[in-house]
């Protein structure tokens, strides 16, 4: 049972050869297009990777730069068989090859598909990472003498300046860490010994923020110490106070800026995948109605194409096939010797 | 005595017309990249027009913009001759327009120098308008509730952060301003009223900066107030402190930043001058003299200048002495034949 089978008279392959020519070498500039976009998600990945805690979420971009180098292959392959395709002396040479580059070509377009389905999946992995990342980096904020740790400040302080945000979940998050190092405490004062008394760990805690969770939109200078003390600032209700500090949190922010990144990246990578998808089922036809052409004496005859020759399950089991039975072979060859006469039951 | 010539023979001048048309589509590129350049920097201006009391000037790259476009209409014309040059009969409709042609590309040439020479010498105009802009910005900090200076705070905050600076000469301009509002400030504390009343103009000035000269790179939490105070912070010395706040002062950072980018664009500007060559020019005289000029495979002379530079030059001066003196006399049909009569010895 034949899947969709279309008349191709001599005109109709021939422009049909002609589009694809021009729409493989679309779809080649395409496939550098996703490799390009591929890095530069990577890029910026990387550039934020002090506050995630594991790379889960660089499967996307890896995914993405290897299907870009694919389809660059394939296609070039495409065009080259359809330059091929109305010489019928230069056509049967690609009999040989077409069928593991359908096979190999099928395959890297589903990974494509699955590349903009994972950018929308891996959300959860991405907030838990950061949210890991991020309680670090303000744990460890105040260890700019440990090796290893010296530039946490300097990258959460670039961190909240950049993305106009404060904190993990909110600025509260920094109420709750000593992020003035021990070196700059005067531990001879009543003040510095009291607050650290008052909290089982012997903790430094106060209810101030760093200086980089300033809100330059403010029309005030800057409050960051006492920030939940009204009659410690002048007209100072920090219940109302909305553009003093930055309100947001910058896993909030980060996960937004990430996720608006690969929806866009996903959306282009989604009609190249189209377009890819295109191209292979053009060269099919392509293909077929070439196959019926061979060896016939008039090379203008009408011929039909198809996409697949037996219905879509057959056709699966017959690419399977030899991949399973490769498999099972290995296997009982394993268990002994006794039982490799069974094997071709398999079949 | 022709100035620089150089025999051609076919297979030469097919060279040197392929030569000169890849050349003229370059410098259409290049036209394209000045037009955008002048562009980016109208924007840059534009964006840090407060920083500069908006009183900047948007001479040079309003004139990048029209000599983009110009560049790219002459050169694209150019091209289009070379494409012609070596059908004759194609060649022979552009021959009057030639020397109107290569007028006017001498004149854009001076234009081109002309524009090298100012994104050299406006960055004195950007030095000092910088100067001023930043001593009103660092005024105006305080006056977020008045119209027309609502964002001087954000701006210059902003500003302070993205180029890593502090005040207009360094952090200490910030000592000689009130950069906090009186709508901010207790005026029935104690150490207000003896901070105010400590100076003649009645201002509450104090050794502090804002946030936004913070250091992030600073191994401690930022010391913004008492700066000049070291018994008001643990373990701190003020003389010895290098990472606490930005020691630039914005003035030179913001100069800087611009003064490198004119620069690279003069740069560019003179490359373009160095590749409009007088490729054209020896084509066009190649073809003309033409020994046998039915043959189009035979040899010929190409040169820069008919006679030599200095005889050129007198006949030039000599021409407009002569057609200076025959205005006074009358116009018309005289003026016009001696006008040809210049073109023609060029």
């Amino acid at each position: 049972m034949v899947v969709m089978k279309m008349k191709f008279p001599f005109q109709k392959r021939v422009k049909l050869a002609q589009g694809l020519w021009l729409l493989s070498w679309c779809a080649t500039v395409a496939g550098a297009t996703t490799f390009t976009l591929g890095c530069v998600l990577k890029t910026e990945l990387r550039r934020r990777a002090e506050v995630m805690d594991n790379a889960d979420v660089h499967i996307v971009p890896n995914t993405l730069m290897i299907v870009g180098l694919a389809s660059l292959g394939i296609n070039y392959f495409a065009s080259k068989i359809c330059q091929d395709a109305l010489d019928a002396g230069r056509f049967p040479r690609w009999k040989n090859f077409l069928k593991p580059y359908f096979a190999a070509s099928c395959f890297f377009t589903v990974l494509m598909l699955l590349a903009v389905i994972m950018s929308y999946a891996m959300k959860g992995s991405l907030e838990s990472s950061l949210k890991i990342g991020l309680r670090n980096g303000i744990r460890f904020y105040k260890d700019t003498d440990t090796p290893g740790r010296c530039f946490q400040k300097q990258n959460i302080d670039r961190l909240q300046m950049e993305f106009q945000c404060c904190g993990n979940n909110d600025f509260r998050d920094w109420f709750e860490v000593q992020w003035i190092s021990n070196r700059y405490l005067d531990f001879s004062s009543k003040e510095v010994k009291d607050r650290i008394k008052s909290n089982v760990d012997g903790r430094y805690l106060l209810d101030g923020v760093p200086f980089s969770c300033c809100n330059p939109s403010s029309p005030r200078p800057c409050i960051q110490y006492q920030l939940t003390n009204n009659s410690a600032h002048y007209n100072y209700d920090y219940q109302t106070e909305e553009l003093n500090i930055y309100l947001r949190g910058c896993r909030e922010a980060l996960v937004n800026y990430y996720m608006g990144l690969m929806n866009t990246i996903g959306a282009g990578v989604l009609s190249i995948f189209i377009l890819q998808g295109s191209v292979l089922v053009s060269l099919r036809f392509l293909q077929t109605a070439m196959e019926a052409v061979a060896g016939k004496e008039n090379t203008e005859i009408e011929t039909e194409g198809y996409l697949l020759e037996k219905s879509v399950k057959d056709t699966v089991m017959e690419y399977l096939n030899p991949v399973l039975k490769f498999l099972l072979l290995t296997n009982q060859v394993e268990e002994g010797a006794t039982t490799s006469g069974a094997t071709p039951a398999a079949t | 005595m022709p100035f620089m010539p150089v025999k051609f023979t076919l297979q030469k001048r097919v060279k040197l017309a392929q030569g000169v048309w890849m050349l003229y589509w370059l410098s259409v590129i290049v036209g394209i990249v000045i037009f955008s350049l002048g562009i980016f920097f109208k924007i840059e201006l534009r964006k840090r027009s407060e920083m500069m009391d908006n009183n900047e000037s948007h001479l040079v790259p309003n004139l990048l913009m029209l000599v983009g476009v110009l560049a790219c209409g002459i050169n694209a014309f150019g091209g289009k001759v070379c494409h012609d040059s070596l059908d004759p009969n194609k060649f022979s409709k552009w021959k009057p327009m030639l020397k109107m042609f290569l007028l006017l590309c001498c004149g854009f040439n001076v234009l081109l120098l002309l524009v090298a020479l100012l994104c050299f010498l406006m960055q004195f105009a950007v030095y000092l308008t910088l100067a001023e802009g930043l001593k009103n910005g660092i005024k105006f900090y305080k006056d977020t509730d008045t119209p027309g200076r609502c964002f001087m705070k954000r701006t210059l905050d902003m500003t302070q952060i993205e180029f890593r600076c502090c005040g207009n000469n360094n952090f200490r301009d910030w000592f000689e301003v009130q950069w906090i509002s009186n709508r901010y400030l207790d005026m029935s504390n104690d150490v207000v009223k003896d901070r105010v009343l400590s100076n003649v103009e009645g201002k509450y000035l104090m050794d502090s900066v804002p946030f936004s000269c913070c250091n992030p790179g600073s191994p401690r939490p930022c010391i913004q107030h008492h700066l000049t105070n070291n018994s008001a912070h643990y373990d701190y010395d003020h003389r010895t402190e290098e990472l606490n706040i930005w020691v630039r002062g914005c003035r030179e950072a913001l100069f800087s930043y611009y003064s490198s980018m004119m620069n690279s664009i003069g740069a560019l500007v003179i490359l373009t001058i160095s590749v409009d060559m007088a490729g054209l020019k020896y084509l066009c005289t190649a073809l003309e003299t033409m020994t046998d000029p039915e043959n189009p495979e035979s040899e010929s002379e190409g040169w820069l200048l008919e006679k030599g530079v200095k005889e050129t030059l007198a006949d030039v001066l000599s021409k407009v002495k002569m057609m200076g003196k025959t205005n006074q006399v009358e116009e018309g049909q005289y003026v016009q034949s001696v006008v040809t009569q210049v073109f023609t010895d060029m």
